[in-house]
């Protein structure tokens, strides 16, 4: 689509820096027009606050280097997104949760920190499912996000993906190139996949939990949301790093995965995970699995079919370890330092906690707390928790082991398109079958990324994923090049907000 | 095992005790923060956003306190896991903003251990025991709640929240209380030594969870056991365990049973109260914390952790015993903690160079001035005593002088009452004190001959047979000398002109 006067939404990120550094035009320019389509663009509900003055400021001191001929960072002048579970210095961030309404921090989180010193500024703090629970961005307090997709010949919202569904609706619908996501159990790629955009998860402990609200921290991994495989290159780059405030940060230098990207798949070999062809599974999606493949076999890639024969217990075991660890991390929130406190009249410390944290959580939050108090709970911990685990350590071993065939598995990266909002509200199960496919590379800790390959007859946009061997980004990205060349993704959501 | 019983109505009883101490490490920052854990500092100044649980904060384990954990698992020879891992014990209160407190249950650093407790038969130990230890693992401190500061409301002051508490735990190896207290004592010792806590039991440096069951003599399983939480001295562990078992006697006398409970000890009135029964306990759903790795230990760094151990209490005591020639009660007396075995040690140093003889050879005389004459001198003098005079080079020219027989073991009390007065030096104290022995012949023969001379019908009774008149002789001898005749010789002398 080209670009008209002072319009710089369709942009990406490689364009925006390189623009920027070429002098072609001023970050405060490109700035100015992305605030622009923020505000005007409300009724997606995309942002729980918006913070134009800190896009101009970041815009301002990109340009303010550039004349000064400073060396200008990775992102100079990139406004983006923050999902709002980054804790960010002086800006409100609540998880999309009334317990944390009218929070500030007075730090910032590693990642958005890294993300501000590479030259990017902040558009807004992008709303998300409460406390990143959800696969349809219905369970926010501050409202659901709609997609800015509809189905032909329909009007009805539809859901934009969860929980990172601001992230990956804003840039659908071209109001930033780019944002952070969070993915737990497939938060970054179901998105991603509902929106037509691409997402990495990168391996566990290559981003900084730190500062981060933390959803369930052995699987919280932060990663980049784009419209473009190398976008994703770039800002995967200024996220990642060792953090000592976080144990479990990997301590490994980041490799330059933009300057290495290579669509030529010669000599690599792509998995096709035979438990993935479920029953359920629309069948555009299994057209579009294999398109992939011959996209893949295109590029020179082999195609292997491999097994993984522990998928069908991943989602099971994910809403064990996810929950009990949920139950856990959300204990802290219980109206005695911050965020919301319900004192009722004559309330003791107990009345306080349970007044609390009834009104602050939204239903969904209350589910998993649930859940995972029930499965941590003496009597039943054998059996559900620590079968968890094994069943957690038997997933790993089926990656270890087909990735002794295969240098990355290719897969759907959801069972179905995205579905209209409110459809699916009374059903969680089937609600967490959305993540069938996204949450055995989050129990093995995987990088994995998800990459428009399609639309459905409807006009949705359908992702495929890539899962890579710990530490392999550069191979996830590398076969995700191969398939946005060959896919040819360049469909937009009708503007209609 | 001690003889120590309750004797019931219907018959005896005897106790079992096992301790869990909590002992706060030494280290400057918390377990998993970098805030100061500094004692007595102003509500809530040091306190981290990791410690107030502030939403995406994290904990990275302080290595200082590992080390710590495993030098003290080395002082009681206990084994050491290389591979340990932090749980999470979840629980909701106002002072502990995580909503968990992380410890280690399922895979604690130290394993068995042991420590000895001697023998003392005053105290009613009988002989040498061993009380086995369980584990040790460490685990942060909650905050603190403040009742007293509002008439409504409760604050809460989180200084305290993430320090690195070690909880050792020992075997219900325990038969009475005194061999609990020596227990917690011997304990102290160790971890003094050591340097991984400072003992300070009244700051809450140290505190144990009494455990107390009792049952018949004879029986060998164990009863129903309560747990009394926070007790902290020696004195109120014992009380402690004399109240409970006696409790539980009495309950069990009377028909009742004892009840698994949390219980609490009253300092005021000695006893103890229930606190919450089993019905009502938490379920602590306990889980790995996710947002740590496991504690993996390299040889590199237990070897460093075991080169840094100091020579410990039994290895001290021991040495004293044999290499210095102490007595048991002595050795034991010196060992018992860091202060007294340092002054001692110092001292001993100074006296063995002052002489010029090898320490061995001084030993003894140095453990009876450090034991006992010294403080005894302290004590007399009260406030008029200033201690800091007192150094150890002043004490040692006393005990050369004494050595040496310069001076009696009395006027090595009086010099030392004005070195302590004044801070004068002791060789001019003992010169313009007149503070001297007489040990010139001539004067002491011509103060002998006197007396044989005044005290025939004595001198005839004594060649008699009349041993026991020779103390007479010698008390008239130091009388006439003033006191200040140097014994050895008078005793010499009277027994060569009495034959």
């Amino acid at each position: 689509m080209p670009r008209t006067e002072n319009d710089f939404t369709q942009l990406g990120i490689r364009e925006i820096r390189d623009g920027v550094a070429g002098g072609d035009f001023t970050a405060r320019e490109v700035a100015e027009s992305l605030n622009a389509a923020v505000e005007a663009a409300t009724s997606l509900n995309a942002f729980i606050v918006t913070t134009p003055e800190k896009a101009l400021e970041a815009a301002d001191a990109t340009d303010a280097a550039r004349a000064a001929g400073k060396a200008l960072g990775p992102m100079a002048g990139v406004p983006i997104g923050m999902k709002d579970l980054f804790c960010t210095n002086g800006v409100q961030t609540t998880a999309a949760s009334h317990i944390l309404e009218g929070f500030i921090p007075h730090y910032e989180s590693t990642v958005s920190a890294n993300l501000w010193a590479a030259g990017a500024g902040m558009l807004g703090k992008l709303n998300l499912d409460q406390f990143a629970m959800g696969s349809s961005n219905e369970t926010s307090y501050f409202g659901n996000v709609s997609s800015p997709w509809r189905k032909a010949g329909s009007n009805a919202p539809m859901s934009p993906g969860g929980s990172s569904g601001g992230s990956s609706s804003a840039i659908a619908a071209r109001l930033c190139p780019a944002a952070t996501g969070t993915d737990t159990g497939g938060s970054i790629r179901q998105p991603a996949a509902f929106t037509g955009i691409c997402g990495i998860k990168p391996t566990y402990g290559r981003c900084s939990r730190w500062g981060v609200v933390a959803f369930a921290s052995s699987l919280d991994q932060a990663g980049p949301m784009a419209r473009s495989v190398e976008d994703c290159a770039i800002m995967l780059g200024a996220m990642a790093g060792f953090d000592p405030k976080d144990s479990t940060s990997l301590d490994a230098p980041v490799p330059d995965w933009f300057g290495n990207l290579d669509a030529d798949m010669r000599g690599k070999k792509v998995g096709i995970p035979r438990e993935y062809r479920m029953e359920g599974t629309d069948q555009a999606i299994l057209d579009s699995w294999d398109r992939g493949a011959e996209w893949l076999r295109d590029a020179g890639a082999e195609i292997v079919d491999v097994s993984l024969p522990h998928t069908k217990y991943a989602l099971p075991a994910y809403y064990i370890v996810a929950p009990a660890e949920a139950s856990s991390n959300l204990a802290r929130y219980d109206g005695v330092r911050y965020g919301l406190r319900d004192l009722p009249d004559g309330a003791g410390l107990q009345d306080m906690y349970a007044a609390t944290r009834a009104a602050g959580f939204g239903d969904e939050v209350k589910r998993r707390v649930m859940l995972g108090t029930y499965v941590l709970s003496a009597g039943f911990y054998d059996a559900y928790y620590t079968q968890a685990m094994k069943v957690r350590t038997l997933v790993q071993r089926d990656f270890d082991a087909a990735f002794e065939q295969c240098d990355v598995i290719l897969a759907p990266t959801t069972p179905t398109a995205s579905f209209p909002l409110n459809s699916l509200n009374d059903d969680p199960l089937t609600m967490y079958l959305n993540d069938v496919f996204a949450v055995p590379a989050s129990l093995a800790g995987l990088p994995a990324m998800s990459v428009p390959a399609t639309l459905t007859e409807d006009g949705l946009p359908l992702g495929l994923q890539i899962v890579g061997r710990a530490m392999d980004e550069q191979s996830v990205l590398n076969a995700g090049l191969a398939i946005e060349q060959r896919a040819g993704f360049t469909a937009q959501p009708e503007k209609w907000w | 095992m001690s003889n120590y019983r309750i004797h019931g109505a219907t018959g005896d009883w005897e106790i079992v005790v096992g301790l869990e101490v909590h002992a706060q490490v030494t280290s400057n920052a918390k377990l998993f923060s970098g805030a100061s854990t500094q004692f007595g500092a102003e509500p809530n100044t040091q306190v981290s956003l990791v410690d107030a649980a502030m939403p995406g904060m994290l904990p990275v384990p302080n290595r200082e306190c590992v080390r710590q954990a495993v030098r003290t698992g080395m002082a009681i020879e206990a084994e050491i896991h290389k591979w340990s891992r932090f749980d999470r014990k979840n629980y909701f209160y106002a002072d502990l903003p995580q909503g968990y407190q992380i410890s280690q249950l399922y895979h604690p650093i130290v394993g068995k251990g042991a420590l000895t407790i001697e023998a003392d038969e005053k105290a009613g130990i009988p002989e040498d025991r061993t009380i086995g230890i369980e584990r040790i693992h460490i685990e942060q401190d909650a905050g603190k709640l403040m009742h007293d500061q509002h008439p409504t409301m409760s604050y809460v002051d989180l200084n305290r929240v993430g320090v690195a508490l070690m909880e050792i735990v020992s075997d219900p190896d325990m038969t009475s209380p005194a061999e609990a207290g020596a227990y917690v004592r011997k304990l102290r010792a160790i971890l003094r030594y050591v340097g991984s806590c400072d003992g300070n039991m009244e700051e809450g440096s140290m505190r144990a969870d009494v455990n107390v069951s009792v049952r018949r003599v004879g029986d060998t399983e164990l009863g129903t056991r309560t747990e009394t939480k926070n007790v902290n001295s020696v004195r109120f562990v014992m009380q402690t365990i004399e109240h409970e078992a006696q409790r539980q006697v009495n309950v069990l006398e009377d028909g009742g049973t004892i009840v698994q409970e949390t219980r609490l000890f009253d300092p005021g009135t000695g006893t103890t109260r229930s606190m919450r029964s089993k019905e009502d306990a938490h379920d602590y759903r306990y889980f790995p914390d996710p947002d740590l790795l496991p504690l993996e230990l390299d040889d590199e760094f237990l070897e460093a952790c075991r080169a840094s151990l100091p020579e410990l209490p039994d290895a001290k005591r021991l040495r004293y015993e044999n290499e210095l020639g102490l007595t048991p009660y002595n050795a034991r007396e010196l060992t018992a903690d860091v202060e007294v075995f340092a002054r001692f040690e110092t001292l001993l140093g100074e006296t063995a160079s002052a002489i010029g003889k090898p320490e061995a050879k001084v030993a003894t005389q140095v453990a009876n001035w450090a034991l006992s004459v010294a403080p005894g001198v302290v004590k007399s003098l009260g406030d008029e005593a200033d201690v800091s005079h007192g150094t150890a080079a002043r004490q040692a020219a006393i005990l050369k002088m004494q050595d040496a027989g310069e001076i009696s073991g009395g006027q090595a009390k009086e010099i030392y009452e004005i070195v302590l007065k004044t801070g004068r030096e002791p060789d001019e104290i003992a010169d313009t004190e007149g503070l001297k022995q007489v040990s010139d012949t001539g004067a002491i023969e011509a103060a002998i001959d006197a007396i044989i001379a005044g005290n025939g019908d004595k001198v005839e009774q004594y060649k008699g047979g009349k041993d026991k008149l020779f103390g007479f002789f010698v008390g008239q001898t130091m009388k006439a000398m003033q006191g200040k005749a140097n014994p050895a010789v008078v005793n010499q002398i009277l027994k060569d002109k009495l034959g």
